[in-house]
């Protein structure tokens, strides 16, 4: 489908995909593209079966094709699910306004706890989001939380939350389990957002730019705390992102500040052979 | 005249009122105000104490629950839950 090689992720880039369960990249769309969708999203997408190859969901050419190439998108999207990924399906997403209420706090689909495995969500806003438009709320860092669709609801408000605030043409690609939410649409405008959902079809090992996987940044990543966490449970996220990232690198002696070791060290359990 | 309830949640960083608050949501009854998801960056009480202290009154605190055997490693729902209520007299709501 691509005739050049797409810029991959860095092992950073993963490193904090893993942290944050997102990447985000802003005004990664060129504006006609943006203003050809703002036309195309009010109509709908025709739906696609579910595990649909994108050659076979989106011809040559067409809107959803088109922004699947886009270098930046392409490039992410191989690092993250692989040179192949099916559709698993997609929808345009509106925050009417003026609606009065928020989507209540939750992961999409249900309980997903893969542990070598998952699917990324590509979100993209076509216009220009305003604080007052009710951009995607998102938690960073709760990918990992082992909860049920809306089970959430209760959370309003996580500390170091991030409400989408971002020019035309910005995408994210989220993990299959982060917390997020359309937020309460307080403006005159209507607000849309264009997601498809990606399952890969190839193991995700070492599928990005792996040349600095020695970067002390990977680490910085991998360790990272968020505000909203609890003390105890901090700790508990990062020995999850340590396993996460031992399955995509297939290292598994990787680790942050011993805290995979310490637990599973069990002498009595070696071979004496 | 008729009272209505205001409730706050706090979610705090331990186990202690007097940690501080990582997540926050608010209810209320009275119809003053419409809080919902992802309204405010900011907590409305630094911990749990401060809440007292601004008269609101705690009614249910999480339990401390062992962690399943098998998934002790598992993160999922915050753990430490404060429910905290006030109680408002609405004069316009005479029976």
């Amino acid at each position: 489908m691509r005739t050049t090689t797409p810029p991959l992720l860095t092992s950073v880039q993963l490193a904090r995909f893993v942290s944050h369960g997102y990447l985000r990249m802003d005004a990664v769309v060129p504006d006609e593209m943006n203003q050809e969708a703002l036309k195309l999203l009010p109509h709908g997408m025709p739906g696609v079966p579910y595990g649909t190859q994108i050659a076979d969901a989106y011809p040559e050419g067409s809107f959803p094709r088109r922004l699947l190439e886009l270098p930046a998108v392409a490039g992410a999207l191989q690092a993250l699910v692989g040179p192949s990924p099916t559709v698993d399906h997609h929808a345009v997403h509106v925050r009417e306004p003026h609606e009065g209420h928020a989507q209540a706090l939750h992961g999409d689909a249900i309980i997903d706890v893969r542990p070598d495995a998952f699917d990324v969500q590509l979100m993209y806003y076509p216009q220009r989001v305003s604080p007052d438009m009710g951009g995607t709320l998102v938690v960073p860092g709760s990918h990992l939380r082992r909860t049920n669709e809306s089970d959430t609801g209760r959370y309003q408000n996580l500390r170091g939350q991030t409400r989408l605030v971002c020019p035309a043409g910005t995408v994210l690609l989220l993990h299959h389990g982060i917390w997020h939410g359309g937020r309460r649409n307080d403006s005159d405008l209507r607000r849309y957002m264009f997601k498809i959902r990606f399952n890969p079809t190839v193991p995700q090992v070492r599928l990005w730019d792996t040349t600095g996987m020695a970067d002390p940044e990977v680490a910085a990543e991998l360790g990272r705390y968020f505000p909203w966490y609890e003390t105890a449970t901090a700790r508990l996220e990062i020995y999850n992102r340590v396993l996460l990232w031992r399955a995509l690198t297939g290292d598994p002696s990787f680790d942050i500040e011993h805290w995979v070791t310490r637990v599973t060290n069990r002498p009595g359990q070696r071979s004496h052979a | 005249m008729t009272l209505r309830q205001q409730v706050l949640v706090l979610y705090l960083a331990n186990s202690a009122l007097d940690s501080h608050v990582v997540g926050w949501s608010r209810y209320d009854g009275t119809g003053a105000s419409q809080p919902t998801t992802g309204d405010s960056d900011e907590p409305p009480y630094p911990d749990g104490v401060a809440a007292l202290r601004d008269g609101w009154r705690l009614i249910q605190a999480s339990q401390l629950l062992p962690p399943q055997p098998g998934v002790e490693y598992g993160t999922s729902f915050l753990k430490h839950e404060f429910f905290f209520e006030k109680l408002s007299q609405d004069s316009s709501t005479l029976e």
